[in-house]
């Protein structure tokens, strides 16, 4: 028997613990016309979904659920696409076990 | 808000920040230590096993108080295919000695302890602090650090970066590149709570006895990646991770991987009932020997992730960030005791410590290794995972075919998908990057 629903990401960061610090997100997405390939990919890359096509075909991101790896600045913050930063001291994820 | 002068800022309460700073602070230094989390190990993630030996060179009564989870006395290595897995295990109880080699930690637990040493050492730690910038005179010296609290420069002698393998300072500040995605792992991680003797049934342990699991194949869908399965006392740390690159370019979901590794026939009894109470994601530094940065300069040094000290081929990490932790503090109290100035010159010496250490010879060891994984991707991660599954198949199903023809078409598939050529080209470069 195999279970074919895969867990939502929602589920999975719903375990986790956040300060959200409001009005401040610490990633941004640069204005642009259409994504390139590699802001398109951190639409399915990024292991919290923070980044999503909105209708007009824009990369949008939302990092309440971000676990601040690094993995969209690595791929993206050279070309321009995406402004980096950690969030300010104590916000963010905060691991119970890490 | 005025500072005094501190004679070292470490940036960073993971293992080598507080190797470092606990290093210093032992030898007298004024240490100040920087963590943007709430508490030391709020924002750190790792598998997460913990070797003894590194951490008793620091502390060496550590096992009295240090939150530790089991000590590890089987591990296993699989390779999987989509149903099944063909494993090594290892197992001995020689491992149940006195004063054990390895540990399961849990490193918020773990990094808090820590933390606490650093403290009771004399060290002083501002927590949810994020260091924004580093600050430096008109020579371009590093003299201190700018953070995200009103203020001035908090000013030091030294800063150790310990920040990460995602650290912004460095990279902002030029003395360093941001890894590139080719030499960094995204690793995704689950924790899945079952009760003691669920574990202890399962694994087949007892007391504190551990057991490690570790899975290459076709779990990471063709990119070079690896699952792992730790226990902890009342709990399983279940991950896998994949080069950064790899998954840009096959647009796979880290969670869907880790959903597939978690729902394989041969993992998925091992975690079945089990509570999930955390997801987390984290970077780990694989470039290896070749992706190391300058790793010292005028009134710096880099530590630990940051300087990509990891050998991703015996999965060490958090041991070179102690002993890269530990070098530097032991070499910036040696130049601080000779009342010598933090030149690039002098910080030289902890290059020089270093290259003299396990942690640069094993890492030169293995320097072509991550160049040979990532362009055979596919091979080592997808093809020669199915073709080991089938020999062993082949080897023990009993159907009448008799033997001779079995063995003749175990070949033929090994033939067939590298060839004759393909299959001696990989194991000639394979052992060279061994050697």
């Amino acid at each position: 028997m195999k279970t074919a629903i895969a867990e939502r990401i929602e589920d999975k960061l719903y375990q986790n613990r956040y300060l959200v610090d409001s009005g401040r997100p610490h990633i941004k997405v640069r204005p642009h016309q259409s994504p390139s390939p590699s802001l398109l990919a951190l639409t399915r890359v990024c292991p919290a979904n923070c980044y999503e096509l909105n209708e007009s075909g824009q990369v949008e991101v939302t990092p309440d659920g971000c676990m601040e790896c690094g993995t969209c600045r690595v791929l993206c913050e050279a070309s321009g696409y995406i402004e980096w930063n950690y969030p300010r001291g104590g916000f963010g994820i905060l691991f119970k076990f890490g | 808000m005025t500072h005094k002068n501190f004679d070292a800022i470490v940036v960073g309460a993971g293992m080598s920040g507080n190797a470092a700073a606990y290093t210093m602070a032992r030898r007298g230094l004024r240490v100040l230590q920087l963590e943007r989390g709430e508490y030391a190990g709020s924002k750190n993630v790792q598998g997460a096993i913990m070797y003894a030996n590194m951490l008793e060179t620091i502390i060496p009564d550590f096992r009295n108080d240090a939150p530790l989870e089991r000590h590890l006395v089987e591990q296993r290595f699989w390779i999987m295919d989509d149903t099944s897995h063909t494993g090594m295990h290892y197992r001995s109880d020689d491992f149940n000695e006195l004063s054990p080699n390895r540990y399961t930690i849990i490193r918020a637990q773990f990094d808090k302890w820590f933390s606490r040493k650093v403290r009771e050492a004399g060290g002083t730690i501002l927590c949810e602090t994020t260091a924004t910038e580093l600050a430096r005179d008109s020579g371009g010296k590093v003299i201190g650090v700018h953070t995200d609290r009103a203020g001035d420069v908090i000013q030091a002698d030294v800063v150790v970066l310990a920040e990460g393998v995602n650290g912004l300072l460095g990279t902002r500040a030029g003395l360093r590149e941001t890894p590139k995605p080719e030499n960094v792992a995204l690793a995704v991680k689950e924790m899945h709570f079952l009760p003691e003797e669920v574990i202890a049934e399962r694994f087949g342990i007892t007391g504190d006895e551990g057991c490690v699991i570790e899975a290459a194949g076709t779990i990471s869908r063709g990119m070079p990646g690896l699952g792992f399965l730790y226990t902890n006392r009342e709990s399983i740390s279940l991950g896998i991770g994949c080069l950064v690159s790899g998954l840009a370019a096959t647009m796979e979901k880290p969670y869907d991987l880790l959903d597939g590794f978690k729902r394989h026939p041969s993992v998925r009894p091992l975690i079945a009932g089990s509570e999930v109470k955390e997801y987390a994601a984290h970077l780990i530094p694989e470039g290896g020997f070749k992706a190391i940065p300058q790793l010292f300069g005028d009134g710096w040094v880099v530590v630990g992730d940051a300087a990509q000290l990891n050998n991703a081929v015996h999965r060490e990490g958090s041991n070179l960030a102690m002993v890269s932790g530990r070098m530097a503090g032991e070499s910036i109290s040696l130049i601080k005791s000779r009342g010598k100035p933090m030149t690039k010159q002098n910080l030289s010496l902890y290059k020089a410590m270093l290259d003299k250490s396990f942690v640069m010879q094993d890492l030169r060891k293995y320097k072509d290794m991550p160049s040979l994984l990532h362009t055979n991707s596919r091979s080592f991660f997808m093809t020669y995972p199915q073709l080991i599954s089938h020999a062993a198949k082949n080897f023990l199903r009993v159907d009448g075919t008799p033997k001779i023809e079995m063995e003749k078409a175990t070949t033929a598939a090994f033939i067939k998908a590298r060839s004759r050529w393909g299959l001696l080209s990989d194991a000639v470069r394979l052992a060279f990057a061994w050697r």
